[in-house]
This record gives structure tokens, sequence and C-alpha cells, in this order.
């Protein structure tokens, strides 16, 4: 693919991520908001693809918006919360806290990247982001972090299970 | 001996029906056949600019018109693979309709056109033209995205999903994986549809797909990484291109673990399907329709076209995995680049083999959506507990242990390949045994009824 | 009647009330059940009934003797032969008379018949409901044959009116009974293929064995009758403990549940019940067919006749369980007081008590095993 499709498919993946992760914040209904978020991490999976990170592209959507998103939608329909359970009115104190806090964010990021000043990207191998090279460093140079990970998924299933089971 | 009785078409069909039957029965087809022979190849880069250079006379690399080139190939493949999903779900609509009929000692729809094979085409116009309601109540914006979910998760996986030796949109180093995580997309729009009806049925039968799709693809996880052991990539060609054309070179010959895995495989795929006997989302007799009772119109044809068009990626995604692919007994890969010819842009050799391979793949793939509706025409529905242990208590270990035997097994192999050979003929010649046991056994039930009389006038 | 059943619950957040019904594919006619569930598991089903109630008690009160009998068949639509039957009865033991033999066999003859094709409805539904759709309409075939005979001896398919007070309305046609006799042994070759097709599949057995249970000594306390009692392991056949009739002339067997799938008086055995009573019916006419008497169609009845005043009851074992009439008679020609008391109505009362417990699937399954008929239920 030459650049300029390169930089067309860029923007049909990153303007209706930024819509949708909008969504998100702006949602009233819980549901809208949570399903905004499953917008988001599709159109995400697509800038990954254009990264040639594929894998990381699926395993996001397999992850997150396979399994996790189901669960959050699980729990916020069954809850069937009201405005009022919600406490939309009690927040507005919290909404300006929030509202600065972004802003921080904001100011901080763009400068870190008027800091840096344009780079070109570097180039990267064609093994690159593939099963193989994702594993291969995975159980090499980050084999004891991806072991621990291992150990604290394995709590919280054993966690989660206790809690959820009346007697053992 | 058993004594048939056939007639086709029967007498008195006027002329005319049977030829615009028989007209679309074959031309619907072929017409399919070319969309993926012509157009699904194209959109690989290589041959495409072999195509600019020799067929439009340009450099690729310096011609305006190239990248319009690559965005029009890659609409009328999109466009191509949607058209294929629509219409193989029509057709199997009807196809099951009449084995169902079949089954049932019924003769099932046989009104529009010769032995009702229009009749799908009948029926996509009725619900077009049916009121697209949206209950009261409901919450209107996700009670209408819900189907369309749905639908991208079907669609997406035709993108990985192959045909043909090079009919596949995209051949992603991650393919099979890449089927795994869109087919998600289908879990999130059951759970909305289920929710947004804001009917206790739709919420009922929505939880109960959930929590079953989400379960199964543990399974169907555990079942995939047997055959991407053996072959050592997640890629769905280079899968299909580590087995062979004989039946003794498939994987699901070649290691006793994959004969296990791909019937793992294959429960999961009904239970992630829904249908029978894992259709609890949709239990007609205890939740009326499941998470789509509050659908009609338009949006009610959309589940049941995802529904239809399903059978087909259950039965090619086994097929990819376990049975050989589209691999043409004889042909290897050698031929494959002889064929091909020396030009850039395949010669006519080529496309004809293309067409083969689609061919065979084809047969394999509609040989297990002939055994999936017939399951679901044979078994009762099962409970949700029991499923649920099936999924858990047998499949998980046995995928697990499927795979575990497979690590070993691929050492074995790789130390003697000879095991390999054996083992693959004797399984072979096992399966040729149980399923010729199984037709004896089934000849023997009919006779008891029927008394050695076969009737087959009413197709 | 809902504003009371809703007072009896209940509620907080945990549980969700679900309306079981009126429309609904599997409860079997126009039936509703308050289900209050947790999740799948239910914490109790309520039957609410009456919706098809169509006042056939009081109209017994307002017509003739002899002009009640088309109702009678309205009571129970797949087995109006026994509706029929308990009625006719009921007023000859009001006029005392005695029914001639040859009609007493015909009427052996007509309810065996309809207790194989509400049987054959009763387990092809079960089936159904279970998910299986294909034995349905296996069933059905062979139903339709079997409405085929009916018609062809009393011109009705569904609603028969075929009994008479004092006898039958009409005798057998020429050529009838051969064509009994084929269908019979064609029948009893359908039960074998009928126990292949679904009897013996391990879903089928494992989504009814022990499901339901209902014990003897429950069956017995809620007046559970026919073959819901029998598949709790109860022997009790009204054509051979109470014989009335044509009965004591046949030798049969009363099948009871054992157990077959699991445990004694689960929903298997109650399915399993009425495949096995199908072909003692066919043994019952085929005996019946064999030993037929010459003689009168009907006893000699006036066709307005006057009951002297006084009170009786039948009782007849129907397909749905025992069917009994209770008839007060004032000395006029209408009765005074007209009850039925049907199988179905008796099968609901339980299903509150079995269903805590139970799993939404397995209230389907329990339904069915019951063999509940609406019409029959609110009368």
């Amino acid at each position: 693919m030459g650049a300029s499709a390169e930089t067309v498919l860029f923007w049909i993946f990153a303007v209706p991520l930024i819509a949708s992760a909008a969504g998100v914040v702006a949602a009233r209904n819980p549901v809208h908001a949570a399903m905004s978020l499953v917008s988001a991490f599709f159109w995400l999976a697509g800038i990954y693809v254009l990264l040639t990170a594929h894998l990381l592209a699926f395993v996001q959507v397999i992850v997150y918006a396979g399994a996790i998103m189901v669960l959050f939608l699980f729990v916020v329909m069954l809850l069937s919360l009201t405005d009022a359970e919600l406490g939309l009115e009690k927040l507005s104190a919290l909404k300006w806290v929030g509202v600065v806090g972004a802003a921080g964010m904001l100011v901080l990021v763009v400068s870190a990247l008027a800091q840096s000043g344009p780079r070109a990207m570097r180039a990267v191998g064609a093994d690159f982001g593939t099963v193989r090279a994702v594993g291969r460093i995975l159980f090499t140079q980050y084999l004891l972090p991806f072991e621990a990970t291992s150990v604290l998924l394995l709590v919280a299933i054993v966690g989660a299970v206790v809690v959820a089971k009346e007697k053992i | 001996m058993a004594q048939f009785s056939f007639a086709f078409p029967k007498p008195g069909t006027k002329k005319l029906l049977v030829g615009a039957t028989l007209g679309a029965a074959l031309a619907i087809p072929a017409l399919l056949a070319g969309l993926l022979v012509f157009l699904v190849p194209m959109v690989n880069k290589p041959l495409l600019d072999a195509f600019i250079r020799e067929k439009l006379g340009h450099v690729p690399a310096t011609w305006v018109g190239t990248q319009w080139v690559y965005a029009a190939a890659l609409f009328l493949a999109g466009i191509a693979m949607f058209t294929f999903a629509a219409i193989t779900g029509g057709i199997f609509s009807w196809y099951e309709r009449r084995v169902a009929a079949r089954i049932q000692s019924r003769i099932g729809p046989n009104r529009v056109g010769v032995a009702g094979f229009l009749q799908w085409i009948a029926d996509a116009v009725k619900l077009l033209f049916k009121e697209d309601l949206v209950p009261g109540e409901a919450d209107a914006m996700l009670f209408r995205a819900a189907p369309y979910f749905v639908v991208a998760g079907m669609t997406l996986v035709l993108v990985a999903l192959p045909a043909g030796q090079a009919i596949v949109v995209a051949d992603l180093d991650v393919g099979i994986f890449y089927i795994l995580a869109v087919t998600s997309f289908i879990v999130v729009g059951i759970l909305l549809s289920g929710w947004s009806s804001n009917s206790k049925w739709s919420l009922f039968g929505a939880i109960r797909a959930t929590a079953q799709v989400v379960s199964y693809e543990v399974p169907a996880g555990l079942a995939i990484l047997v055959p991407v052991l053996m072959a050592g990539t997640l890629s769905t060609q280079g899968l299909i291109r580590a087995q062979g054309g004989w039946p003794w070179e498939w994987f699901f010959f070649r290691n006793p673990a994959a004969a296990v895995a791909f019937f793992i495989l294959f429960i999961s795929q009904l239970a992630e399907g829904n249908r029978t006997p894992f259709d609890l989302a949709e239990a007609e007799s205890e939740l009326v329709a499941g998470y789509f009772s509050e659908y009609s119109g338009f949006r009610f044809a959309l589940y049941f076209l995802v529904e239809w068009a399903n059978l087909w990626i259950i039965g090619a995604v086994a097929t990819t995995l376990f049975l050989g692919g589209w691999q043409i007994p004889g042909v290897s890969a050698q031929t494959w680049a002889s064929v091909r010819g020396a030009g850039s842009f395949p010669a006519f050799g080529w496309w004809a083999l293309q067409f083969v391979s689609l061919g065979i793949f084809a047969v394999k793939t509609l040989f297990l959506v002939n055994v999936v509706i017939w399951i679901r025409w044979t078994l009762p529905r099962i409970r949700i507990d029991q499923m649920m242990n099936l999924c858990w208590k047998y499949l998980v270990p046995a995928g697990f242990a499927a795979m575990l035997f497979t690590l070993v097994w691929q050492m074995v192999a790789t130390w003697a390949p000879i095991v390999e050979k054996i083992t693959a003929l004797v399984v072979f010649a096992a399966t040729v045994w149980v399923t010729w046991r199984f037709l004896q056994q089934t000849r023997k039930n009919v006779s008891l009824i029927a008394h050695e009389r076969v009737d087959l006038s009413n197709w | 009647m809902s504003k009371l059943v809703l007072r009896r619950l209940d509620r907080n957040n945990e549980e969700m009330l679900i309306n079981f019904g009126p429309q609904h594919p599997s409860t079997h006619g126009v039936l509703n059940f308050l289900v209050e569930t947790d999740g799948e598991v239910m914490r109790r089903a309520i039957p609410d009934i009456g919706y098809l109630h169509r006042s056939l008690e009081k109209i017994g009160e307002m017509v003739q003797y002899p002009g009640y009998m088309p109702y009678t068949d309205r009571i129970d639509y797949l087995a109006a032969m026994f509706a029929n039957e308990g009625y006719a009865i009921a007023v000859e033991r009001l006029l005392k008379i005695e029914v001639p033999k040859r009609a007493q066999y015909l009427r052996a003859i007509s309810c065996e018949l309809n207790r194989i094709t509400s049987h054959l409805v009763s387990i092809g539904t079960m089936a159904t409901d279970i998910g299986a759709v294909t034995p349905l309409v296996y069933a059905l075939r062979e139903r339709e044959l079997l409405n085929d005979l009916l018609e062809a001896l009393c011109g009705a398919r569904l609603t028969y009116n075929y009994h008479r007070i004092g006898g039958v309305a009409f005798d057998m046609p020429e050529g009838w009974r051969d064509k009994v006799l084929a269908y019979l042994d064609r029948l009893d070759s359908s039960i074998q293929e009928w126990d292949r097709l679904i009897s013996t599949n391990e879903i089928y057995r494992k989504r009814l064995g022990g499901v339901a249970v209902i014990s003897r000594a429950q069956a017995i306390d809620y007046g559970l009758s026919g073959p819901n009692l029998r598949g709790s392991g109860v022997d009790w056949d009204l054509r051979r403990d109470v014989p009335y009739g044509a009965y004591p002339d046949f030798s049969f067997e009363v099948p009871v549940g054992c157990g077959w799938a699991g445990v004694v008086g689960d929903c298997y055995d109650r399915y399993y019940v009425r495949v096995l009573e199908m072909a003692q019916s066919s043994r019952i006419i085929r005996q019946a067919l064999e030993k037929m008497p010459d003689g009168e169609l009907t006893a000699k009845v006036s066709r307005k006749p006057k009951p002297e005043a006084g009170e009786v009851q039948s009782r007849i074992e129907s397909a749905r369980g025992e069917l009994a009439y209770y008839l007060v008679s004032d000395g006029t020609e209408r009765p005074y007081r007209l009850r039925a008391r049907t199988g179905s109505f008796m099968a609901m009362g339980i299903i509150e008590d079995i269903s805590p417990g139970l799993m939404v699937a397995d209230l389907v399954a329990l339904i069915a095993s019951l063999d509940v008929v609406a019409p029959e239920t609110d009368r």
C-alpha cells in the first residue's frame, strides 16, 4: 500500500475512534457508554493493524471487545441503574476536578510532543508484530513478568470462585 | 434391493417454471463461484500489480490510477464476499427446510419455483416489505444497531476464510486467531439485542447465548491450537498448505488427538452458532424466540441471514483446520507453481485449477453443513447446566489433553515421520469402517420400517 | 385471580417474575404460569388457569340429557371419546339402563383408539418441548391415519359425539375391522421406531430422567391419576381395578413407572408409561375385534329421558387420568347439577409444589410430562 492510502485509512480509523471515545464520556446511559467503548476498541484495532501489529490488534479485540466488554455489559445491564442511583447530580464538583485533570493531561501530552519535534517513524522489519516475534520476546526478555501475570490471573480466578460460591 | 422411485421435475410442471428455476439454480452458484475465483485473488498485491502491468499496460509504481485500482479491488472483493454470504445463506435456508422436510416425512416448500428453489428469494422480499417494528419501551438506538453487530461478526470472518488456493481476501499471518476475535462481535450484538428489546424473554435468551458463546470459545480455541501446533502457523492458508490432498494427509487423520480436537471444535462451533442441540438461546419451546423475539422485517431477516451464513463458516473453518481445505489430491505446490506459468500474471490453467480447488473446498464444507442440518433435526436440546458441564468438565480438559498430546506427538513425528504416516492410514481405515457400519445400521433401521422402499418422489 | 397470586409472592429484587403464557409455544393451550425465577432456576411456578373456561358444567344444567353429549366433546378435544363415554355411563346409571354387549365393545375400541391418538400427541409435543421437532411430525403422521379410521367410524376427526346414552351411534363400517388390524400392525412397528427415534436418545433421557420427581405419596396426595399416577409407580388403573364396560373381558397389563432413566416418578417415567400404554391399547383393540359379539347398538331409551331424583357418579380411565362425572337429577329432563372431575385439573395442582428448584427448561418438561390440556383444566 502506498503512503497516501495509509493516510486515508488512518483517518478512516482515527476519526470514529475519537468520536466513540468521546461517546464513552458523553453518553448518559451506561450501556450506550459501554457500547461506545466497544466501538472504540474496534477502531483502535484498525490503528494497530496499520502499525503492522496484527496480533496485538486481534488480541485486543478478543480480550476487550469480546470478553471484558461483555462482562461490563452484563453487569451494567443487570443492575439496570436509574439516574438517581447513579447519582449524576452529586457529581458536579467531581466533574470540574475531572475537567481540570483532563486539561492538564492534554497540556502535558501536547508539550511533550512539541518538545520532541517532528520525527520519521522508525522502519520495522518484516517480522515485526508477528506471532513469532511477539512470542520470542514474551518467552525470553519478558519471561518473568509473563509468568508473574499468569500467577496474578490465577489468584483472580481463585478469588472469583471464592467470592461467588457460598460454600465450598 | 431397495426400490427407488424418482420423478423430477414432476410431470406437468410448466416449462417456463422449470427453466427459470434451473436457470437460477445453475446461474447463482456459477456466478458466486465466478465472483470468488476471479475477484478475490485479485486483492493480492503482486497479482494486482501484474494485472496493471500486463492487462492495463501501466507501470504500477508510477501510474496515478494504481491506488484507485487497489481501492476498487478491495471494494469489489468486499461486495463479492458479502454477496456470497447473503446468497449462500439464502440457499441454505431453502435447503435446510427441504432436508428437514425429508427428515420429517413432509414435502417442505415446493410452491415458488420447481422444488421450491426460489422460496428464499420470496422470503427475503417478504421480510423486506414488512414493518420494521421497534417496541415502545425498547432502547431504540441500540435495538436498531444490534443486528449490525451480529452481521459484522459474521461478515468479518469471511475476510480471512479461504475458499481456494488463492481465494482468500487477506491471508493474515494471524488468520485463525482473527476469526476467533471477530466472532466476538456476535456476542456483543446478541447481548445488545436482548437487553435493548426490553423483554424478559429476549434478555433471558441473550444471557443464555452470551454465557454459551463465551464459554465455548475456550474449548474451540484449545481445539484450534492442535492443528496450529501441527502446522506451526496461524495463517489459514498456511494451515491448509501444511496438509495434503489425500485424506491421509489431512490433520484429522495424522494425529489421534487431532481427530478428538475436530469433534471438540465441531461441538463448540455448534454451540457458538446456536445450533441444536445448543439452541438454548432461541429455544422456541422455552423462550419463544430468545434474543430476537421482538424483531421483525429487515432486522429479523438479518438474524436469519447470519444464522444460515454461519453454516458455511462452521463448515469452512472445520474444513480448513482438519480436512485438508482446498488441497486437490495429487496436486502439489510444485504443480501449482508450474501451472501458474513464468509470467507474473497467471496462465489460464492456474485459474482453472482455482475452480477445482474451490469445488473441493465447497464439497467438504457442504458435507459438514449437511451434518449440522441433520443434527439439528434429529437431536433434542440440552439444558443450560448440562451445556456448561459439557463445556467445562469434558471439552476443556479434553482440549488440553489433545493439545499436550499433540506437543509430544509433533516431537515423535519429527523424529520418525513414519509413525505419522502409519497412524494416518490406520485412523483413515478406522473411519472408513465406522462409516460403513453406520450406513449398514441405517439401512437396517430403514428397512425395518419402510420395507425396502426408498421414496424420493417428492424431490 | 392474578392479584391473589401476586400477593402470595414475597418479592424482592433478586427474582424475576415472568408470565409464562397465556400465549406461549409450550403451554399446550391457553394457560399461564407465573414463574418466579432467580436466573435459570425457578423459585416457583404458579399455574394461572381459567383462560379457556366455557361454563361446560353450567351448560349441562341447561340442556336435556341426550343434548349434552356433543358438549362433552369440548371438555377434552384430544380425547373426546372418553368424555362421551363417562357422561353416557353416568346417565345410564341414573336411568338404570343395561348397555348391549356389542355397544360396550365398540365403546372400548373407540376409546382405546382415542387413547392412542391422545398419547401420540402427548409424547410428540413432549419431544418438541424438549427441543426435538422431528418426532412430533412422526407422531402426527401416525395420528392422521388413526383419525381417518375414527372418521370412518363416527364421521368426525376430533369431536366425535359417537357414544349415546345406552350405546353408540353407529356400527363399524364395512371393512373397517381389517383396516384397524392393519393399522395396529403398523402401530406396533412404529412404536419400535419411536423408541429408536427418541426414547433411547441420550440427551432426551438426560433431560427427562430424574427431573421433577413426583413421589408415590405425593402423587396420591395430590389426586393425580392415569399415566401421571402410574408414572410415580402406583399400580392403579380403573379399567382393571374398578372395571366398567367391556374391560373385564380383556386381558392387558398396566405399565407402571420403574425409573427407566433415573428416579421413579420423573418426567421420563410419565412419558414412557404413555408409550407402553399405546401398545396395551393396541392389545385391547385386537381382543375386542376378535371377540366382538353381535347384537343391538343401543338399549331402549326414551328420547326425552326423565330419570328419578337422585345422584350418581361415573369414573372411567381417560387418556389423561380419571374422568369422573357427578350428576344430580331432580326428576326433570335436565340435570340439576353436572360436574366433571378431570385429570388435567388435578395435575395442574401439583406444579406449584414440584417447581421450586427446577430450571425454566424443566418446567416445560414437567408441563409436557403431565400432559395438561387447557380445555380439560378449565372446562
